[in-house]
């Protein structure tokens, strides 16, 4: 089962309205068993992907794709009750921001118990119990108390770990999973990532994992992918990817990571100079020209695909080895 | 010279409701905590989630009254100061930008909010300010007319960022602030802290689960765990000789961008505390990987090291 191909998008577009692109013909595909990781700067369309592939855009928000399909079914065609079907059960998602998917006026416990009455219609007691021994893998203790808790009485981190274990209440096959650990100290990220991978080798979990801190992508993924401005820049496996950056954004994003003991604290911190332009539809060209130090008149045209050897790809009218020549 | 924030034995507990039949319980948050940052200072918070952090937060913003204890903030008590001149001397950013910021309105009038509240300034005047706050913080002018959840989570964590600073106060309480950014946009962002510090002469309370960012803003941190201040050091000392066995776990539990390493098992368990629970003598003693019999009973005293302290019985007395 691991290595088949669970997810796969190809040519995602998401539009607002008719000013904003948000993503302009994204392409991933996510393995059984495997990580891939999303990455890329702030507003870059990782969260609207994710939400789009989920069909849970705001509204406004118009999706088209390519291909769209999950364990070979095509998400296009699905009907919102199929779809609803869908999620919680065998594609589960955690949110960026928790707070946003807890239901202030209930307690933990019977937002996650619904969770399973819902999809499997088990009694409220078996769901409970279920609740209680997921929220103890995500190591919360004491998990009697935390059920009976409301959401705003939780600290960020408990937030945070409530809704991991509630997206892994019905074992999904696939797990979207956008800044899972960003609101956790390091010790318990590193628990977290832990039983994730646990239940990758275990249940073939497939993760497709957006986050920015580019030491849990290096731990953790299996591909990477680099999104800039609605686009996908660049994509490799793991090891590839950091050894060979190749896309003038990709580069400059890993230049940029403060590694602790190696910062030089009298100094600013490095970041690439610039910011994001407006992307509406029709845009064409490279979306990072204005801040990129190769740019010419070539990269406000088409701007070819590179595919290479070992599935490395990247968007960037360079050639594959200008930044590492022998 | 005043400390710009003074905390002295703060105590924050919240009664939980127990489950049926069971009694009520106490968390305890803030477990009698001593500490002050002087003007132009930058003390880092770290520590596990759910140790405090954001309570202590909250108690030095006045938001929340301690049960016990005192906080000063540039000298006066905080609870008893008129709202206006608080919100001039001291302003949060805050973790959740979705939870705080109100959804139904356009962002420059949530970044104009603090201007409002004070009064007497023109409408022009105001707008301007509002849209020199949001260039500052690396939005545009065109995002002060959307709402919150037009944003990304990173653009969301500016507005909040610009909320905080448009009132130019002297003193910010942080509370993971870049979290949600990329290290690109949370480089610029950190170094636009930085030199608002340098201008302005602000102090910060940095609280953040990114220990390089702690490293590169704080001029000295300090760890929590479970409600109390186990180790307080300047930053060199306490990112090159960490002496409190909790703090050596964070520092190894740091994934750095090698891949093929995984990610490392510091020993410090699966099961986190619970704070309705806290362990006898040294809270850390179930967890930590050196402790002695003694820990299980004695809880080890606040010892002055290094310029700062550090709570472990394994800590030699040293004069500072
Ligand atoms: N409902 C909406 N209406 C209009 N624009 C939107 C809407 N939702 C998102 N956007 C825009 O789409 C772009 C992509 O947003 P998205 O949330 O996917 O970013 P992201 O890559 O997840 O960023 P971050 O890392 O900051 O979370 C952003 O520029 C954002 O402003
Ligand atoms: N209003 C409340 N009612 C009940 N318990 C609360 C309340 N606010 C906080 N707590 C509890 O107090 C403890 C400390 O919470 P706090 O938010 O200060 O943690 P934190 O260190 O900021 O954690 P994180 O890093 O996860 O944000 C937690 O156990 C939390 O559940
Ligand atoms: S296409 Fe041009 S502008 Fe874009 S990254 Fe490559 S060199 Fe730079
Ligand atoms: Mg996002
Ligand atoms: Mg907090």
């Amino acid at each position: 089962m691991t290595g088949e191909t669970l997810l796969e998008v190809e040519g995602l577009r998401v539009e607002f309205g008719a000013s904003v692109a948000a993503v302009r013909g994204a392409s991933l595909s996510v393995a059984r068993g495997q990580t891939h990781c999303l990455v890329g700067e702030s507003g870059c369309g990782k969260s609207v992907s994710a939400l789009a592939i989920m069909n849970l855009l705001a509204r406004g928000g118009r999706r088209g794709a390519d291909k769209l399909s999950f364990a070979g079914i095509d998400l296009r065609g699905m009907s919102d009750r199929e779809m609803a079907r869908l999620r919680g059960d065998r594609m589960a998602m955690i949110f960026q921001e928790p707070m946003t998917s807890l239901n202030p006026a209930y307690t933990v416990g019977s937002q996650m118990a619904e969770v399973l009455r819902r999809h499997r219609g088990t009694s409220r007691r078996d769901a409970l119990d279920r609740a209680a021994e997921l929220l103890g893998r995500v190591g919360i203790t004491a998990p009697g108390m935390r059920l009976g808790q409301f959401p705003h009485q939780l600290s960020g981190g408990l937030r945070q770990r409530v809704m991991i274990a509630m997206a892994l209440m019905c074992d999904p096959e696939l797990l979207i999973a956008d800044e899972p650990t960003t609101a956790l100290d390091v010790t318990v990220q590193a628990q977290i990532l832990r039983l994730l991978a646990g239940l990758q080798r275990d249940l073939g979990l497939a993760i497709l994992l957006i986050t920015h801190d580019l030491g849990v992508v290096a731990r953790v993924a299996h591909r990477v992918s680099v999104m800039y401005a609605g686009e996908v820049v660049e994509s490799a496996a793991t090891a590839d990817l950091f050894a060979r950056p190749t896309h003038p954004y990709t580069r400059g994003l890993l230049e940029c990571v403060p590694v602790p003991g190696k910062v030089k604290r009298d100094q600013p911190l490095g970041s690439i100079p610039g910011v994001v332009p407006k992307v509406s539809p029709g845009f064409t060209g490279c979306g990072f020209r204005d801040r990129c130090a190769h740019a010419n008149e070539i990269c406000a045209g088409d701007i070819p695909r590179h595919r290479t050897d070992g599935d490395h790809e990247y968007l960037c009218r360079l050639p594959r080895d200008w930044a590492h020549a022998a | 010279m005043t400390p710009a924030i003074e905390v002295r034995g703060a105590r924050r507990t919240f009664r939980v409701k127990g489950a049926m039949f069971q009694p009520d319980k106490h968390v305890v948050a803030v477990d009698d905590v001593s500490f002050a940052v002087p003007v132009g200072g930058v003390l880092g918070v770290v520590g596990e989630s759910g140790c405090g952090k954001s309570t202590l937060a909250r108690l030095i913003l006045g938001l929340l009254p301690p049960e016990a204890g005192e906080i000063l903030v540039d000298g006066q008590r905080v609870l008893q100061m008129d709202r206006k001149a608080r919100a001039r001397l001291i302003q949060p950013v805050f973790q959740d930008p979705f939870a705080s910021l109100n959804p139904l309105r356009r962002v420059r009038d949530i970044v104009g909010l603090p201007l409002a509240a004070q009064g007497g300034m023109s409408s022009a005047e105001m707008a301007k300010r509002v849209d020199e706050m949001l260039v500052r913080v690396g939005l545009t002018v065109e995002m002060g007319e959307r709402q919150p959840a037009q944003l990304s989570g990173g653009q969301r964590q500016r507005v909040a960022i610009a909320r905080a600073l448009v009132l130019r106060p002297r003193i910010v309480v942080c509370d993971e602030p870049t979290s949600a950014l990329d290290v690109s946009v949370q480089a610029q962002i950190l170094n636009l802290l930085a030199e608002l510090r340098r201008d302005l002469n602000l102090t910060y309370l940095f609280i953040s689960h990114n220990l390089a960012v702690v490293e590169h803003v704080a001029t000295e941190v300090a760890v929590m765990y479970l409600g109390r201040i186990v180790e307080r050091a300047p930053t060199d000392t306490l990112f090159h000789a960490p002496e409190h066995p909790y703090t050596k776990a964070l520092l190894a539990s740091v994934l750095t961008p090698e891949p093929g390493l995984g990610v490392p098992d510091v020993g410090l368990g699966d099961s986190l505390p619970d704070p309705s629970n806290i362990p006898p003598g040294c809270r850390f003693h179930p967890r930590c990987p050196v402790a002695i019999e003694r820990c299980a009973s004695v809880a080890p005293a606040t010892t002055p090291r290094n310029a700062g302290i550090v709570e472990c019985h394994l800590v030699p007395t040293i004069a500072a």
